[in-house]
């Protein structure tokens, strides 16, 4: 945790954005820069910035997921989208389109699902590690500071 | 097209995600892993009998041809292997269910396990070598998972040690790799193997013939880099280091099988006399070096070891019959090893320990137990009616036939060694009296002695039904040896060359 008026103010203006930044990486990500993995770690950003400026705690409440279900999840998904292929008779992970282009969204087909897939498995994997580590006891605290020792760069009153 | 190879790496991927999300309804979650790993195991046997009848099966993922994409190949050496790994996983799965600490099950220990067999049923079936790179990276993740899961002081040793050796192992496989694609300028297996023969310099593929075998004998635990396995594999649960014992050095193995045997078969006659050379220290060393502990589980991680050096004989052997021998030999080596650890690991769990000193007199009180050990480590030894004997009656016969006697006198005597260094755990366990008063020990039940019981079962039946499975072994041998063979069906009768030229025009 950081202590900072700026951050902190930056942060909760940040979190929305960033959340609507990944999706629309992830959804013009097929054919441009950008897709499942880069929209995952755009929005984990976006609650780690929460982490750093209010505390793991704070990160955990304002996006209450299961971090490592997400994960789970993620994977089955991008695992199922693969199964229509092989039920059709073609080779796993074989591609489907919806042929005409939605305007604004661009191509949709079993590619961009399985992008989806891989957007949650990053958003959970990322922020689960982050936390964990954020939240970690310390395990070796440093002795107390003798009294009467000046804290080293500590702002003066 | 075979699009039903997908199905053995589908399974356990959805069968794990599964387990973790349904990870507080433990029976949900536990009833997912058995359904997946049983949909291996039915697939796995399918499988064999396919390959078996109607040769090698094919798919290429994504449906992108075949040396641009990824292809999936099924021959009898990685059906055989599959189907191992899904019998040892079932045995593994039902162990844990009946012995291990429901604390184990919070930490996913069960989902481990099915990435475990993802990563093992992907290097047994892919027919590209960096998948081939990323199957172990999968595995290894789980099984470096597996082994420090419970956190005391000796997992956490022996997983550092594990860890750190496998990956220098992976680094050099992938510097292997990128050597590879340097010179051959491909990645698929198929496609390596034609232009093999028209590489302007072929000293540069003796180099990275030896990284490979730098970095597959890492892990399947040759001589001058097994120390690791001794000092790790008798730190984790029992069923743990059992499913290590049948899969992880055997993958190493396998791979070694794959590309020396298939791939870079010029290379591989050019190695042989150190293969030779490895495969007879492998055996002598592993088996001294068991002789030497007074622990079950170190006395069975050394003969891993020795096993191995059996497995490389054949590879060494350098024909496709050397190679028939050796996966027979393989095969019934996983089988027998991971029964035995399920079996010590009872009589561990009885005495809560695994030092063999302070055990004994197991005979008169759990009689099923020893004569199921008794039998594993006939098995072991190589006696007629079991498997055992066939695998190294078949390396015997080739060594031999080909004239190769100084490593078959050496793969004979180390018999004679293991079974000394077998009984010697039979004494001392089983046969001798107690010292102590063991009315209070706990008793053995069902789930403790079956798994290890029905693997050794396995290996009887293995051995009474020896004509079939050497004529499969023959088969997979000779599927495995026929360069031409594996080109034509992964990449179209007129080769990968063609597809390749078609396709830049």
């Amino acid at each position: 945790m950081y202590d900072s008026v700026i951050l902190r103010t930056v942060a909760r203006l940040m979190l929305p954005i960033l959340l609507l930044l990944s999706v629309f990486m992830l959804l013009r990500g097929h054919n441009l820069p950008g897709g499942g993995f880069i929209g995952g770690l755009v929005a984990s950003c976006g609650v780690i910035l929460q982490m750093v400026a209010f505390g793991p705690s704070f990160a955990r409440r304002v996006m209450p997921v299961n971090y490592l279900a997400l994960a789970a999840f993620g994977v089955c998904f991008a695992a199922f989208w693969g199964l229509p292929a092989l039920f059709s008779g073609l080779p796993y992970m074989t591609a489907f389109w919806i042929e005409p282009s939605i305007p604004g969204v661009g191509k949709i087909g079993t590619p961009v699902l399985f992008d989806v897939g891989v957007y949650f498995t990053v958003v959970g994997v990322t922020t689960q590690l982050a936390l964990l580590l954020a939240e970690e006891p310390v395990l070796f605290p440093m002795p107390p500071e003798p009294p009467g020792a000046e804290p080293e760069g500590a702002p003066q009153a | 097209m075979a699009n039903h190879l997908f199905i053995p790496l589908v399974s356990p991927l959805l069968g794990a995600t599964l387990a973790v999300i349904f990870g507080r309804q433990r029976l949900v979650a536990r009833a997912m892993v058995l359904a997946s790993v049983l949909c291996n195991l039915g697939y796995s046997l399918w499988l064999l009998w396919l390959v078996g009848t109607q040769g090698r099966q094919v798919s290429q993922g994504g449906g992108w041809i075949a040396p641009f994409g990824i292809s999936m190949v099924a021959d009898g050496l990685g059906a055989i292997m599959l189907c191992v790994a899904s019998v040892l996983m079932l045995a593994t799965v039902a162990y844990s269910f009946f012995t291990l600490d429901p604390a184990y099950e919070r930490y996913f220990y069960y989902p481990l396990l099915l990435l475990l067999l993802l990563g093992v049923s992907g290097a047994f079936l892919t027919g590209d070598i960096f998948n081939l790179y990323v199957w172990f990276e999968v595995l290894l993740m789980a099984s470096f998972g597996l082994i420090t899961l419970g956190g005391t002081r000796g997992q956490l040793e022996g997983g550092l040690k594990y860890m750190v050796l496998n990956l220098v192992g992976s680094t050099a496989f992938l510097i292997a790799c990128g050597l590879l694609y340097g010179v051959v300028g491909t990645l698929n297996m198929a496609h390596i193997a034609e232009r093999m023969a028209s590489v302007r310099e072929p000293g540069i593929l003796t180099a990275v013939a030896c990284m490979f075998l730098f970095a597959y004998g890492s892990k399947a635990a040759i001589v001058p880099l097994y120390f690791w396995l001794p000092t790790s594999y008798h730190t984790p649960p029992v069923a743990v280091t059992a499913i290590f014992s049948g899969l992880l050095t055997k993958v190493g193995a396998y791979s070694l099988y794959r590309v020396f045997g298939t791939v870079m078969q010029n290379e591989l006659q050019h190695l042989a006399p150190l293969l030779l050379l490895i495969a007879g220290l492998t055996m002598v060393i592993g088996v001294l070096g068991a002789m030497a502990q007074m622990n079950v589980r170190r006395i069975l991680s050394f003969h891993i070891v020795s096993q191995i050096g059996y497995t490389i004989m054949g590879l060494g052997l350098a024909s496709a019959a050397g190679l028939a021998a050796g996966l027979l030999f393989t095969a019934h080596v996983m089988i027998v090893k991971a029964a035995l650890f399920f079996i010590g690991g009872a009589a561990e769990q009885i005495y809560g320990t695994a030092e063999i000193k302070p055990m004994g007199g197991l005979a008169r009180r759990e009689p099923a137990l020893a004569i199921f050990w008794f039998l594993g480590i006939l098995s072991l030894a190589g006696i007629p009616p079991l498997s055992g004997f066939f695998g190294k009656l078949a390396l015997l016969q080739v060594g031999v036939g080909q004239g190769a006697y100084l490593i078959s006198a050496v793969a004979a005597g180390t018999s004679i060694l293991t079974f000394f260094s077998m009984l010697k755990i039979w004494n001392e366990v089983f046969w001798k009296k107690a010292y102590a008063d063991m009315s209070k020990l706990p008793r053995v039940g069902p789930g403790l002695l079956l798994p290890g019981a029905a693997l050794v079962v396995v290996s009887l039946v293995a051995g009474l039904a020896a004509s079939t499975l050497v004529d499969y072994s023959t088969l997979a041998g000779t599927q495995l040896f026929d360069q031409a063979g594996y080109i034509g069906a992964v990449c179209g009768a007129d080769g990968c060359e063609a597809v390749y030229e078609s396709a830049l025009r």
